[in-house]
């Protein structure tokens, strides 16, 4: 196990990146604390495969460092860095054996039969596939394959990391939840260190203590689940995080009052400076109150969604998105008030910190 | 699967049957008829019945013919596959170099087998050829016209060269459909170069091997154009292979009857070892399923 | 209309499909909702034509369609791969199916650029597929669908390999695309938060077997057996064995489960009662129903957490509002809200559809 330090990583895959657009990562700094849960997520070309696999080694930075409990491994191979990964398509050795996949990583090592025996035993039943132990790798489900990778991972006990790259993305959503819960548990047993790439919210969120989101190429946003969906920096952390994303609303600033058209709402503070640029309010649609009082708005339409219900309206001729719940009702003139607790305000798309009060 | 049922597709096969009963199974109604009979020309024929299958399963030289035949495909077999894995493994997968090397492979394979055996008779005489004069000059005593091993490892030579692009070719589309991600993984998991190949490239490429081993081996066993070119079947017998003995029998001895039953028992046999050599091949795949 | 009358279809001794009958009506939208192999894509092979059903028959407006080859039938079909000509540009690709029915230039300008518009691919006409993105060239595989403008269009998981978000955005506009055009409409998914968010009607499907049709909130709410009360929830059901005796469900520690009002007159027997995820509670909403259970797993998506809990060794799992840490291994105290139970026979049929015993 392992506390991973990336320093000032930047990675084109083109041989003389002209400009910063050529950069896949364009600068990364994190350390990823030994035991640590996190998630990378962000959306297809955002670079966030780019970082697994350049932890893993399998790519090697254009420009940066990797280091594993201190020690540079920036020009070790992939071999050499003792990490598990699990693929989004399931690698599962079709020839072999349940069992003798699960073996694989070990002898590979020259780990005595006997230690590889009781290792792959233990991995076996804790997994739930020991009745699969001795049946060919080739004919067993995607999720099952997708464990042996996952298992490969485990039978050694002394990887430094275990990276994730999508691992759910073929299997059907309620085998994902099995697998996920199943995910946390080993993590909690072993204490892994453990990154995990993907586009889901949902899967990196529940998965990870901590999150990094990417876009573009940069991290925007490092935090707990609940500080993305509270506090996102970043106007595109507010979107892609939560589903329907934050609403935004084009405002003015007096004071601690943001005008939005003829409408007005109540900051909780005042910035620390005058702000400068585009400014927007962010409010997510679960903070936003749907009722008889506050700013009028007119409804487009209503998506009953089963367990809640999406009201998609109009505030002052801007979009907004209203959750309800699966037995509220609608009333006849609609009107909405945000959580002052929960309103955000941007500067071309990057958070203001409100203070208190003056 | 079966596909959208419509009986109007049968008409158009109706050709391509036509053309076979034409191409093979009229001509081949032919050599079965001759095979149970005999002539002495002007189109007199006797009832013979199975005497020249007799005649041929217990004759020395149909015997000496085959094993020459089962030695040349068992050790063509055994250089060209490794020796095509070996090439497609370490073919480029990306690149410039991706197109050139394929180029380069196909050559051979658009050879006519005459020109090869041309090629290689000029290519291989102790006078002008480039083979025969540079082992010459180094000493060796090298002459494929009396020297019967030399013969036959010019005949392999020319072969291995003529052919095995093509178990290059086929392993190398087997490599290129393996997802990046195995070899990753198989990094992540530590396995050597040889785990690499036994448990990942071998299981991919095993469909397109058994082809190429099926193709080889048929091809193989009915090789005919190279040697005649070459050696034509000597020095004495030392290269006549069972098709150019067939050859010698029907035209050059004028026995038709003995020649008939003789390929029979030929096409007989290769029918035989292809269905013996798929299911062993197919089988292995699948057993323990 | 779309009319499939006791299709089954079976493939050398296995059955692929069973016995099933749907109407679909033009300008429906359809979902097929199940999991992997549950039966989807052969299902809508058969509506296509593509494969023959070994008994029964498909009828196009009470035309048997059986004989009818694929080319002359009015399919458009939508993979979950982006599938493109990729040597043509996206306009190309849209205008091929009128290509090849032998458009003039001006009709195919003008639908092709109306399908552009709708699916918002207006900018990229001149691209070739590969320079686009997913999500824009699995759009222009729906507009080379819809320029077609056949009766029936069927899409197969056609946003399964697109990130999260951009799924989030096709999602809420295909139905305004299906709207637009008449044809009957099939998209097939495995996931239960799809099919509500495109609402129309929804097929469950379970082991080639259609277990309910209806509009889809009227499945999800009142579903007419438990496989298609488990196919149709995500996160995954929660159930448990019950002996109903007089008036309530018994249950072993509590004072058991008032049976509803509505079902007060199903004879006194052994029940399954299911509940969703967010029937679970920590707080009584009104009428809950108090256990205890142990806390197993929590994941927290920043706005809502999920926390699994074994109840007398059933796993079930709960998903509230807001953040909760719970400690794992401790006891709570939840509250099942009876409004909403779903009760099932021996047979595992709804106890909604039974004759009341007086």
């Amino acid at each position: 196990m392992a506390r991973i330090d990336v320093k000032g990583l930047r990675h084109a895959y083109t041989d003389r990146p002209a400009s910063e657009a050529d950069y896949a990562l364009r600068r990364v700094d994190h350390v990823f604390e030994d035991g640590g849960a996190y998630a990378l997520l962000g959306p297809s070309g955002c670079g966030k495969t780019t970082l697994l696999n350049i932890i893993s080694g399998l790519i090697r930075p254009s420009e940066g460092a990797i280091l594993f409990n201190g020690t540079d491994v920036t020009d070790l191979p992939t071999e050499a860095r003792n990490i598990a990964q699990v693929f989004q398509f399931p690698v599962v050795y079709d020839t072999m054996t349940v069992y003798d996949n699960l073996a694989f990583p070990l002898r590979n090592r020259r780990v005595p039969e006997e230690a590889v025996a009781r290792r792959v035993r233990e991995v076996i039943a804790m997994l739930g596939l020991e009745e699969r132990a001795n049946r060919r790798a080739q004919g067993l489900t995607g999720d099952e394959k997708q464990k042996i990778s996952l298992g490969r991972g485990l039978v050694r006990a002394d990887v430094n990391a275990i990276l994730f790259d999508e691992p759910l993305t073929v299997i059907d959503p309620h085998l994902k939840w099995a697998l996920r819960t199943q995910l946390k548990e080993m993590h909690r047993r072993f204490g892994h260190t453990m990154v995990y790439v993907t586009h889901d919210q949902t899967e990196a969120l529940t998965f990870a203590d901590t999150v990094v989101v990417m876009y573009e190429g940069e991290i925007v946003q490092i935090g707990t689940p609940e500080e993305l969906f509270e506090r996102p920096r970043h106007t595109f952390v507010g979107y892609f995080i939560g589903s329907p994303g934050m609403n935004l609303l084009p405002a003015t600033l007096d004071g601690t009052t943001a005008r939005l058209g003829s409408q007005a709402v109540e900051l909780p503070g005042r910035p620390a400076m005058q702000p400068a640029g585009r400014l927007q309010v962010g409010i997510r649609p679960e903070f936003v109150r749907l009722g008889r009082e506050g700013m009028p708005v007119s409804i487009g339409k209503v998506e009953d969604v089963g367990r809640k219900k999406i009201v998609r309206a109009k505030l002052e001729g801007e979009d907004i998105s209203v959750v309800i719940d699966e037995d509220a009702e609608i009333p006849a003139e609609p009107h909405v008030t945000f959580d002052p607790a929960h309103l955000n305000l941007y500067a071309d798309s990057w958070r203001l910190e409100l203070g208190a009060r003056p | 699967m079966n596909k959208t049922w419509n009986n109007k597709a049968w008409f158009l096969v109706l050709p391509v049957l036509a053309l076979v009963a034409f191409s093979a199974v009229i001509p081949l109604m032919t050599v079965v008829n001759y095979s149970v009979q005999d002539t002495f020309g002007n189109n007199v024929f006797f009832w013979a019945g199975t005497e020249w299958f007799e005649e041929i399963l217990h004759s020395d030289r149909f015997w000496a013919a085959m094993g020459r035949n089962l030695v040349f495909s068992a050790v063509v077999l055994a250089i060209e596959v490794p020796l095509g894995i070996f090439i497609a493994l370490n073919m480029p997968r990306k690149g410039w170099g991706v197109p050139v090397c394929l180029v380069l492979m196909a050559l051979p394979l658009l050879i006519p087998f005459n020109v090869v055996g041309t090629i290689w008779q000029v290519f291989g005489r102790i006078d002008i050829g480039l083979l025969g004069r540079g082992l010459y000059a180094l000493g060796l005593d090298y002459n494929y016209v009396n020297d019967p091993v030399d013969a036959w490892a010019t005949i392999v030579l020319m072969d291995v060269w003529h052919w095995t692009s093509l178990v290059v070719l086929l392993c190398y589309a087997g490599l290129v459909s393996i997802p990046d991600a195995y070899y990753q993984a198989a990094k992540i998991d530590g396995a050597s170069r040889w785990a690499v190949f036994r448990y990942i490239q071998l299981p991919k490429m095993h469909r397109v091997l058994l082809i190429a081993i099926l193709l080889r081996f048929m091809d193989s066993f009915m090789i005919y154009t190279e040697p005649f070119v070459l050696t034509g079947g000597g020095p004495g017998n030392t290269t006549t292979f069972l098709s150019i003995d067939l050859v010698k029998l029907a035209i050059g001895e004028f026995n038709l009857g003995e020649a008939a039953a003789m390929s029979i028992i030929y096409f007989l046999i290769i029918l035989l070892m292809s269905w013996v050599f798929y299911t062993v091949m197919t089988n292995y795949g699948t057993e323990k399923r | 209309m779309l009319e499939l009358r006791d299709v089954s279809k079976i493939v050398a001794g296995r059955t692929h499909i069973s016995d099933v009958s749907l109407q679909l009506e033009p300008g429906s939208l359809n979902v097929l909702l199940g999991p992997t192999l549950a039966g989807k894509t052969t299902l809508m092979r058969l509506m296509a034509g593509l494969d023959q059903p070994t008994s029964g028959s498909v009828l196009m407006d009470g035309r048997d369609q059986a004989g009818v080859p694929v080319q002359k039938r009015s399919v458009a079909m939508v993979y979950q791969q982006f599938i493109n000509y990729p040597a043509l540009t996206v306009y190309e690709n849209i205008a091929s199916p009128l290509r090849v029915a032998g458009a003039d230039r001006a009709t195919i300008d003008r639908k092709v650029r109306a399908a552009a518009e709708l699916l918002r691919l207006t900018p990229y006409l001149q691209r070739l597929p590969l320079e686009l993105s997913g999500g824009q060239q699995q759009r222009t595989a729906i507009a080379r669908a819809m320029v077609k403008e056949a009766r029936l269009v069927l899409l197969d998981e056609p946003l399964a390999n697109l990130d999260y978000k951009l799924r989030e955005e096709l999602r809420a506009e295909l139905p305004r695309i299906f709207a637009e055009s008449g044809a009957i409409f099939v998209y097939a998914t495995t996931e239960p938060a799809e099919a509500l968010l495109l609402g129309g009607n929804t097929a469950t499907l379970s082991e080639g077997r259609v277990t309910q049709f209806g509009p889809t909130i009227g499945v999800f709410r009142n579903p007419a057996d438990l496989i298609t009360a488990r196919t149709f929830s995500d996160p995954p059901l929660n159930t448990i064995e019950l002996e109903k005796r007089g008036s309530r469900f018994v249950l072993e520690g509590t004072p058991g489960i008032p049976v509803p009002g509505r079902l007060a007159g199903i004879a006194d027997a052994s029940y399954t009662i299911a509940f969703r995820p967010h029937h679970l509670s920590l707080r009584d909403k009104g009428g809950g129903v108090p256990v205890e259970a142990r806390v197993v797993v929590t994941e927290i998506t920043g706005s809502e957490s999920f926390i699994h809990v074994d109840y007398a060794g059933r796993r079930w799992v709960m998903l509230e509002e807001g953040i909760h840490r719970i400690e794992l291994g401790e006891t709570v105290r939840l509250f099942i809200d009876a409004r909403h139970l779903l009760v099932f026979d021996g047979a595992g049929r709804s106890a909604a559809a039974m004759p009341m015993a007086a």
